[in-house]
């Protein structure tokens, strides 16, 4: 795992009027997302979790439908709910990184632990965005290694977050409504910070629109730990 | 005319068929897919006691996700809530539940429930207020699509959904917003009543 020094930054969406700052502590992460061979040993060890098994509240049908067909075994294990993922995590005695601390993560470049005033490095996020995803993720590590050790934190899959549930955007955001704020206790406090960070709006938003029974084929998990 | 005749007796026929009473379905056999007593969490009550999910099966459970220390929304939403319960006051209580799920596990301990239960004279039956680890809570709120964040050591956002689940724990309506017209919310629950009856 990759040792992930904590610090403070100004996220997307501030917590608090009065402070602007999300600060994360110390913690590790995995260098890589969750491959589809580590989790096919994990639903070995954990059976309950295989697709004959899962209940439907924990994964919609579309749970590993990658598996049907031929897939690449080092390549992130993705169509698996919020729900599987968790469990994935704490089966290792590890736990899903919040998204302040994969927020944190995601602002390094190659070079640098803030890359977001680089314009080649958001350029870089927002063509990923853009181009259509291939039917299965290449290999973990295939993409780049950024300054705190981590790969393919952009590149090659969205991944989940233990609080994704938390983005309050509007009322409903899986709704084609305006936003309400009469859904939300103090939603007038998390208007967004840095409206020229388009890539974290698109991720936010994606956020916002998910279930976590959800089963995407291009989001997929890695797991971060704290020190001991 | 012969058709109205039709239309007649066919409302007899569905107001016979309303009335025969629905066997009680044996609470052995398996839980559905969908229902919500599959998460194995173990929650305390506001008398401190400490409950599975799943012992909740058989009733019609009527949910909100709440922080007893809100100021904002949470007092007009267990306002909701009452008004709701107001309306089934002639419905049989013994299969209904008014559950009261704290987001705020950390400050709303059993004895901060009961404080709070005491002041808003919700301590009896139907009443019911649970908590649990910071975890379990995530996973519960996932489950019933209810988002929240904490904004600052005492303050939440979250969203104001008043959940009702079947007698099987499976998610059947769900009331967005404060103050809405509950009409909807209520006839839901009263049918879901009939059911065990």
């Amino acid at each position: 795992m990759a040792f992930i020094e904590g610090g403070s930054y100004a996220p997307l969406y501030r917590n608090d009027e009065n402070n602007t700052k999300e600060t994360v502590g110390d913690f590790y992460m995995d260098k890589s997302a969750v491959t589809n061979s580590a989790f096919s040993l994990f639903l070995e060890q954990f059976p309950q979790w295989k697709k004959e098994n899962i209940k439907s509240i924990f994964a919609e049908s579309n749970y590993l439908s990658h598996w049907e067909n031929e897939f690449e075994a080092d390549a992130p294990v993705t169509n698996v709910s919020w729900f599987v993922a968790k469990k994935y995590c704490e089966s290792q005695q590890k736990r899903l990184p919040t998204m302040a601390e994969w927020e944190y993560v995601a602002l390094a470049d190659q070079n640098q632990k803030d890359a977001r005033s680089e314009p080649s490095h958001n350029q870089y996020i927002l063509d990923w965005y853009e181009s259509p995803k291939a039917r299965s993720p290449k290999k973990v590590k295939s993409t780049f290694k950024n300054k705190w050790n981590v790969f393919d934190i952009h590149g090659l899959i969205w991944e989940w977050t233990y609080d994704f549930n938390s983005v309050l955007i509007s009322g409903e955001s899986r709704k084609d409504v305006k936003t309400d704020r009469n859904l939300f206790c103090g939603s007038g406090s998390v208007d967004a910070n840095d409206l020229m960070n388009y890539a974290a709006f698109i991720r936010y938003a994606f956020r916002g629109s998910i279930k976590a029974n959800y089963c995407i084929q291009n989001l997929g998990f890695r797991c971060v730990k704290d020190l001991k | 005319m012969k058709q109205v005749c039709v239309l007649i007796l066919s409302c007899f026929l569905l107001a016979a068929c309303h009335q025969k009473k629905a066997p009680i379905e044996p609470l052995n056999k398996e839980l559905s897919d969908l229902s919500i007593y599959h998460l194995p969490s173990a929650w305390s009550t506001h008398n401190n006691e400490t409950i599975q999910l799943k012992s909740l099966r058989g009733k019609v459970v009527v949910v909100v996700m709440i922080y007893t220390s809100c100021k904002a929304a949470c007092p007009r939403l267990i306002a909701d809530m009452k008004n709701v319960f107001e309306q089934l006051k002639n419905e049989p209580q013994e299969k209904l539940q008014m559950l009261l799920v704290s987001i705020d596990p950390k400050t709303d301990t059993p004895e901060h429930l009961y404080e709070f239960a005491k002041e808003n004279k919700m301590l009896n039956p139907p009443w019911l207020f649970l908590r649990s680890s910071e975890s379990n809570t995530r996973e519960f709120a996932a489950a019933l699509a209810v988002n929240y964040k904490q904004i600052t050591p005492m303050d939440f956002s979250h969203s104001n959904i008043i959940s009702v689940f079947n007698q099987e724990g499976e998610l059947v309506h769900q009331q967005e917003g404060l103050t809405v017209n509950n009409i909807s919310t209520v006839n839901k629950i009263r049918l879901l009543l009939k059911k065990v009856h």
